[in-house]
């Protein structure tokens, strides 16, 4: 309940200066590094936008989807086709917008008949995961080109669909391709823009109503509000997140194949949010961050390992830190050294604590568990 | 014209018997665990990944690959499932959603220590027993025999829930833990048991289908959707469940597949699975249950 407390906390925190540091840190960063380092950075950060998504969904509203990836694939895809069919900068941007509505709409749908029809929990992120290994499916036996494309962009089977053009701003000669620094900020403000959004909801009452969500259904329902299309609003929220974070990495990579919605890449955003702390903006952004440049110099080191050290990392994160290694760390940091820099005497959050703990336990009772 | 129709049928027959033997033994060892303890292994088709890996081996070092090299295999990926039980699922009995994420990592972490091990795929086995041909078609025995297996299972399934002192402990705890627990069933243990017999049964059904195709670290994933969405409609009861969804997803799933390809397959496997969970929350066997027939446990 920590991460939802509603007392008003003091500003100066772990979890603020982490806040203040990580984007005075990336805002900085292209002048202190190189262009190949921001070019990286860059595509953890488009990589960070899909994990945001995740926070919203799976850390607030307890919806548990393992098929983001489905959504990241379809802004991917969708950005492509209209990129590669009607190239040029004025419209760009537009397909930018319309391919992360394709993506937020396609979640709607589904969330539609997930959650009016009492799809839920387990049942939730395993319907989820057979979306993305359906498209999965769908998108390797695209390769016949007579076939499978949409004007002139050949979805291409599992060699992916290629070159898709980079974002560009501006008009006719009065326009700049998004590349190297100018796309890094460009992803970094859209980034910047989601991490405050979704901060702030949780400051909101709408954002309680998620949290509630999350902590029991049917004592929501009782109190008014309607459960399933809350679920299915923030549902296709996460899933438009998802699908702009595709289409960063489109426009990124100049390429996209069915593998972003393998079971691997499925697997991909849960480690990074589960192991920095679901329910914490910040903290599921440093661990993105941090764990995807961890797995990018593992693989450019050749090893193979990086696939078990994620798994390992998985596994005992929800052993033994089950809110996240650095939700964990912060907590720690602000009871011990922030909070005692400050003054502050360690209030007898404990008892508020069990007490919530408790009430929980008589209404899992109650329900029968 | 008789013989014919009589070929034709068998044709018909036989698609089916492969679609429900695939699913129904893709799902059997998810459904076990799943009716036990409502906990959704991810691991599963790492398990049967596991099976077949094992599979191969013995047969490789002379073990007779049918059923002794694969009955090995069945009782190794058991002693595998016990030993993750006990170091890792048994804590999440409590909080069974975040077990969804423990389990896939084991999952992760078995697919890559298998292809740190063995590389990207080892020499695979060529399907015993040969072929038989009714009317122009000609068939493969071995894939009747993987029906015959589905079957058997499902039997061997039922007795050792019916008729044993395991089966009638693990039905008490699927009922209600607490009063089994007070009644002296030691419940814990018949999780961790459960557990191991159902990745025994992922282990079998890796080991069963080891011949059938290339044995790669991601040879479970084929199993994956098919498992799932067979055990989501089948609902909380492993012996019914199974039944019926192999039974009524068989016949679509071979419809599909065999008139289309594995993607209208799989999709109608997902939208079978969304509308009954629409309708049917629990499941087949749910209903069953319902209509006041069969009753092996569940809730």
């Amino acid at each position: 309940m920590r991460a939802f407390d509603t007392r008003k906390a003091t500003a100066v925190s772990t979890e603020n200066i982490s806040t203040v540091v990580l984007f005075t840190v990336l805002l900085a960063y292209p002048l202190a590094f190189g262009s190949f380092a921001v070019l990286n950075l860059s595509y953890f950060l488009s990589f960070t936008i899909m994990s945001l998504s995740l926070t919203l969904i799976w850390g607030y509203a307890g919806i548990f989807s393992m098929g983001q990836p489905a959504f990241f694939g379809i802004g991917a895809y969708v950005y492509g086709i209209l990129a590669i069919n009607y190239p040029g900068a004025s419209v760009s941007l537009l397909w930018l917008l319309v391919a992360t509505v394709v993506a937020g709409i396609a979640a709607l749908a589904l969330g539609y008949f997930m959650f009016y029809g009492g799809v839920n929990d387990v049942f939730a992120s395993l319907t989820t995961w057979a979306v993305a290994l359906v498209g999965l499916t769908f998108l390797n036996q695209t390769a016949n080109e007579a076939r499978w494309h949409v004007g002139d962009a050949l979805l291409g089977g599992f060699n992916g669909m290629r070159p898709i053009p980079s974002l560009s701003v501006g008009f006719g000669d009065w326009s700049v391709v998004l590349f190297g620094t100018n796309f890094y900020y460009f992803v970094l403000g859209l980034f910047l823009a989601t991490f405050v959004a979704i901060r702030i909801v949780r400051r909101t009452r709408w954002g309680y109503v998620l949290v509630a969500l999350q902590d029991n259904r049917e004592r929501t329902k009782t109190f008014g509000y309607h459960v399933c299309r809350r679920q299915m609003i923030v549902f296709g929220i996460g899933g438009a997140l998802a699908g702009l974070s595709g289409v960063l990495y489109a426009s990124w990579s100049n390429f996209v194949a069915p593998d972003v919605m393998s079971i691997t890449a499925c697997t991909l955003p849960i480690v990074l949010v589960a192991a920095g702390g679901r329910k914490n903006v910040t903290a599921t952004s440093i661990s993105s961050i941090l764990l995807m440049y961890l797995m990018f110099k593992l693989s450019a080191s050749g090893t193979e390992w990086a696939f078990v050290i994620l798994g390992l990392v998985l596994v005992l994160v929800v052993l033994f830190v089950p809110n996240g290694i650095i939700v964990a760390l912060f907590d720690a940091l602000d009871a011990h050294v922030v909070k005692p820099l400050l003054g502050v005497r360690r209030r007898p959050s404990q008892v508020s604590e069990t007490a919530v703990e408790g009430t929980k336990e008589v209404a899992d009772a109650s329900r029968g568990h | 014209m008789v013989g014919l129709i009589a070929s034709e049928a068998f044709n018909a027959f036989y698609q089916f018997l492969d679609g429900f033997a695939y699913l129904v033994l893709a799902a059997i060892g998810l459904a076990v665990i799943f009716g036990m303890m409502g906990i959704i292994n991810f691991a599963h088709g790492q398990l049967i990944m596991l099976g077949a890996y094992i599979t191969t081996f013995f047969a490789r070092i002379g073990v007779p690959l049918f059923p002794m090299a694969m009955l090995l295999a069945a009782v190794c990926v058991g002693v595998w499932g016990l030993i993750i039980e006990r170091l890792v699922v048994c804590r999440f009995y409590k909080r069974k959603l975040d077990s969804v994420v423990a389990t896939w990592g084991i999952g992760l972490i078995m697919t890559q220590g298998i292809l740190i091990m063995f590389g990207p795929n080892i020499e695979g086995l060529s399907t015993p027993f040969g072929s038989f041909t009714v009317g122009a078609e000609s068939y493969s025995v071995y894939r009747v025999v993987l029906g015959v297996c589905a079957v058997v299972m499902l039997i061997v399934m039922y007795c050792v829930f019916m008729y044993t002192r395991f089966g009638l402990h693990a039905r008490a705890t699927m009922q209600n833990a607490e009063v089994a627990r007070s009644l002296g069933v030691n419940t814990s243990l018949m999780y961790s048991l459960t557990f191991a017999f159902g990745s025994a049964l992922a282990g079998m059904t890796g080991g069963l289908y080891a011949p059938t195709a290339t044995i790669a670290p991601f040879f479970g994933d084929a199993f994956i959707l098919e498992s799932f969405s067979t055990v989501i409609m089948g609902g909380a009861n492993p012996l019914i469940g199974t039944l019926l969804a192999g039974g009524v997803l068989g016949f679509f799933y071979s419809l599909l597949s065999g008139v289309w390809s594995t993607f209208a397959g799989r999709l109608g496997l997902l939208i079978a699975m969304i509308i009954v969970i629409r309708f049917l929350p629990r499941g087949l066997s749910g209903l069953s249950l319902r209509l006041g027939r069969f009753h092996l446990g569940g809730d």
